[in-house]
């Protein structure tokens, strides 16, 4: 079974099942909308204009991968791949060959970097740090913001620490969030060192029993150095006061961001040790071809992505759901 | 700069092919295959890339350059002249209206348009020397307008809000204040949206039909993929845009929008913003932007970079001396705390042609040479530094032992000087047969 019915098999059964799912489901795919009609509704409409395949379907599947934003080198190595195994089972049915891209996606996926758990992993005691790092208007905040809601729902304490000093109306900016929010938040003077203030955020953390503490970062971009350094600092001044910490480190990436998405992933990567990436604003963009790249040249898996404006909308990334809305173009007219 | 890698492999595929001794089809194509992936790499939209190559391809063999004395300095030269028609040949300024000019910046979230109007608003008031007023639209981002606010206050400028207001009533009421208190330029700064929100875009329409803005400027990060054109598309049907900021292009993004937007939907790039500070806001300058992705530096932004910070008559003085080969060691100093007050070495030496990258131990390597230059020159008397033919060693002990250098120190500033004096020769050389001039920003 292809891995394209075996998606379409998976939800559609869940669909009638559970009510919760078919929701999240509901949502990837309304969030998803644009990504999908690019993608899948292009693979469609080319596989219609070609009975069978020859070398320009490829060299239009190569560019419906660019078009993506899936990056050259990636691009061209799953063009080579389907092309090889095509030729391989003599395969030559259009539509046979976009399921077969497909799955070599999936599966590059899959197997490049360990396999995680996308919800937040918390420390067997003591708060659990997170630290959020990206470069300037990624949405930071407001996934900080989103990050904070989805675990006070669970349950869990949250503090937010407003470590962006630089930003002129940063601080007011995550101040309003935890007004709406109902958490605690720990700030400092403007222009004072971050990593003091992810110090007295950690402290506090301490104190007074928080479960997770997010740390929000100045926007930088990664070719500063000394803006690098200073990402390390605190990352480095969070362990001296809760041993272990960050736990966990993310890095926001806007979904509309080029090839230079993995020179951004490659430098934070540097700076601090990430455990996860969050794609911003995936509902609008008709992109995000830029996650298979970076977790094929890094090895860092996607968390959580963003699809829209509302507190609801960071979902789990899952790269089955991710699949199956880009490809729920096709299905309607199966 | 955010070219710096696209040029990198530019210089790369042409000194490979500058290797080769014959220029065939064959290795045109394999050069051509090397600069699409460059170019998709940078970003530059598909169809770009794709229209770029068969043109480039079609004016080769147009021109007959297999026939040609130096073929692959006519593909080079085939290139350059494409990005540069990719860009747009002209710069483009601002329109300014007779009475009151209102900007207004529109664009995704994040893109930057608080940031940039800061800048704007820097430049016009600091550069120009106009009035300024913010408008706050962005009524939705959360503290956006206490951002704007601050923003003013930094720089001096008069600030507009309602509150969270209506956009549209504000952007009128913005206006009608700016033309009681005789603003010169009021900058609108809008919410971030997704080009496809239509009750967002809707918005926009009526503030674009209220306040009628003289520019329009949409806000484009300089790391965007593939869909910038699109986004630039949708913006500018609805709203007629007048240009693009690129934004954030101090970073390593390769700016690739940038060539495709212009290309695509014809609209200029009219400024771009290249760092977090106020003042760090440029003209978009086609022309020297093409040469810098081609690894060819760019010589009129240093040129401008030094009229603004040099003291114009010291320096027609110095390159008089220069030329008439009065040129002693105080002026050589004099020179590079000129040079000083332009930027770092790393930075000037990305905009001069030809100079190859420097890495960071090699510029901390340059700023230590010039204090030691300092250091030992100050250390001479004023007629040793205008006769440095006479120093003896016992001359080189004494000033040794003035700046705590070695005489080895003294012995390479010595050197440099020398150099300087023959270097100085030679180009006056030049200039007398007429090579100088275009030949200088060339092709190598």
């Amino acid at each position: 079974m292809g891995l394209f019915s075996f998606l379409k098999s998976k939800f559609a059964k869940k669909k009638e099942e559970a009510p919760a799912e078919k929701a999240a489901l509901d949502t990837y795919s309304k969030g998803m909308e644009k990504s999908r009609k690019n993608f899948a509704s292009k693979l469609d409409e080319l596989s219609k204009r070609y009975a069978k395949v020859n070398e320009e379907y490829f060299e239009e599947l190569e560019q419906i991968l660019i078009e993506s934003d899936v990056g050259v080198e990636l691009s061209l190595r799953l063009i080579e791949e389907t092309l090889d195994e095509a030729t391989k089972n003599k395969i030559s049915e259009p539509k046979a060959i976009n399921e077969l891209l497909v799955d070599k996606m999936f599966v590059g996926y899959a197997t490049s970097g360990e396999s995680i758990q996308n919800e937040l992993h918390f420390a067997p005691e003591g708060p659990t740090v997170l630290l959020v790092c990206g470069v300037n208007g990624v949405g930071k905040t407001t996934t900080i913001a989103k990050l904070a809601y989805r675990y006070i729902r669970q349950g869990k304490k949250v503090l937010l620490v407003a470590g962006d000093t630089f930003r002129a109306g940063a601080v007011e900016q995550l101040k309003i969030w935890a007004d709406r929010l109902g958490c605690p938040i720990v700030t400092g003077k403007p222009e004072s060192d971050p990593a003091s203030v992810a110090f007295e955020g950690a402290a506090y953390a301490n104190q007074h029993g928080v479960d997770l503490a997010i740390v929000d970062t100045a926007g930088r971009q990664q070719t500063k150095s000394n803006l690098m350094q200073e990402l390390s600092k605190i990352s480095r001044v969070l362990s001296k006061e809760i041993p272990g910490a960050p736990h966990e480190t993310f890095l926001v990436l806007d979904g509309t961001t080029g090839q230079n998405g993995v020179l951004q992933a490659s430098s934070f990567k540097e700076a601090c040790p990430l455990t996860g990436i969050v794609v911003t604003k995936m509902d609008g963009t008709s992109k995000g071809g830029i996650i298979l790249s970076i977790r094929d040249t890094l090895g860092i898996p996607v968390r959580f992505i963003g699809l829209g404006e509302k507190m609801e909308d960071l979902q789990e990334f899952d790269l089955d759901k991710y699949l199956y809305g880009l490809l729920l173009g096709e299905k309607s007219d199966e | 700069m955010a070219f710096e890698s696209l040029s990198d492999r530019f210089s790369a595929i042409f000194k490979k092919m500058r290797g080769q001794a014959t220029l065939t089809e064959k290795n045109m194509d394999d050069m051509l295959k090397e600069i699409r992936v460059a170019l998709l790499e940078a970003d530059v939209n598909f169809k770009v890339v794709k229209n770029f190559i068969s043109d480039v391809k079609e004016k080769a063999i147009g021109e007959q350059v297999f026939q040609k004395v130096n073929p692959s300095q006519m593909i080079v030269k085939i290139v350059h002249d494409e990005i540069q028609e990719l860009l747009g040949a002209d710069q483009t300024e601002i329109h300014y209206s007779a009475t009151l000019t209102t900007l207004m910046l529109v664009g995704l979230q994040g893109t930057g348009k608080t940031t940039t109007a800061g800048k704007l608003g820097y430049y016009l008031k600091n550069k120009l020397h106009k009035k300024v007023m913010f408008g706050a639209l962005d009524v939705y981002r959360p503290a956006a307008i206490d951002q704007l606010k601050q923003l003013s206050e930094q720089i001096g400028v008069e600030f507009f809000t309602m509150g969270q207001g209506d956009p549209v009533k504000i952007a009128k009421a913005a206006q009608q204040k700016a033309l009681e208190t005789g603003i010169d330029v009021l900058i609108l700064d809008t919410a971030g949206r997704l080009q496809i929100d239509e009750g967002l875009m809707e918005e926009l329409r009526s503030i674009n039909h209220e306040v009628h803005p003289d520019e329009v400027l949409l806000l484009v990060d300089a790391a965007s993929g593939q869909d910038a054109v699109n986004v630039a598309n949708a913006f500018n049907k609805d709203l007629h845009l007048t240009g693009v900021v690129m934004s954030k292009l101090d970073g390593d993004a390769r700016g690739g929008a940038a060539l495709s937007i212009k290309y695509l939907t014809g609209l200029p790039i009219k400024f771009a913003g290249v760092g977090e500070k106020m003042e760090d806001l440029e003209m978009f300058h086609p022309d020297r932007m093409a040469d810098r992705i081609l690894g060819m530096g760019d010589i009129v932004t240093l040129v401008e970079k030094a009229k603004e910070n040099i003291d114009e008559k010291e320096a027609e003085k110095q390159a008089r001396k220069m030329m008439d080969g009065d040129f002693t060691l105080e002026d050589m100093l004099k020179q590079m705390k000129q040079v000083q007050k332009i930027g770092s070495i790393g930075a000037i030496a990305k905009l001069i042609p030809g100079m190859p990258k420097l890495s960071d131990e090699q510029k901390d390597a340059a700023e230590r040479e010039m204090k030691v230059f300092e250091a030992v020159i100050n250390s001479m008397t004023p007629y040793e530094r205008k006769h440095p033919q006479v120093l003896r060693y016992s001359h080189k002990n004494r000033i040794a032992k003035g700046c705590g250098l070695t005489n080895a120190d003294i012995n390479r500033v010595l050197r440099k000087y020398d150099q300087s004096k023959e270097m100085m020769k030679q180009m006056k050389q030049y200039q007398k047969s007429g090579k100088m001039g275009r030949g200088f920003g060339g092709f190598r």
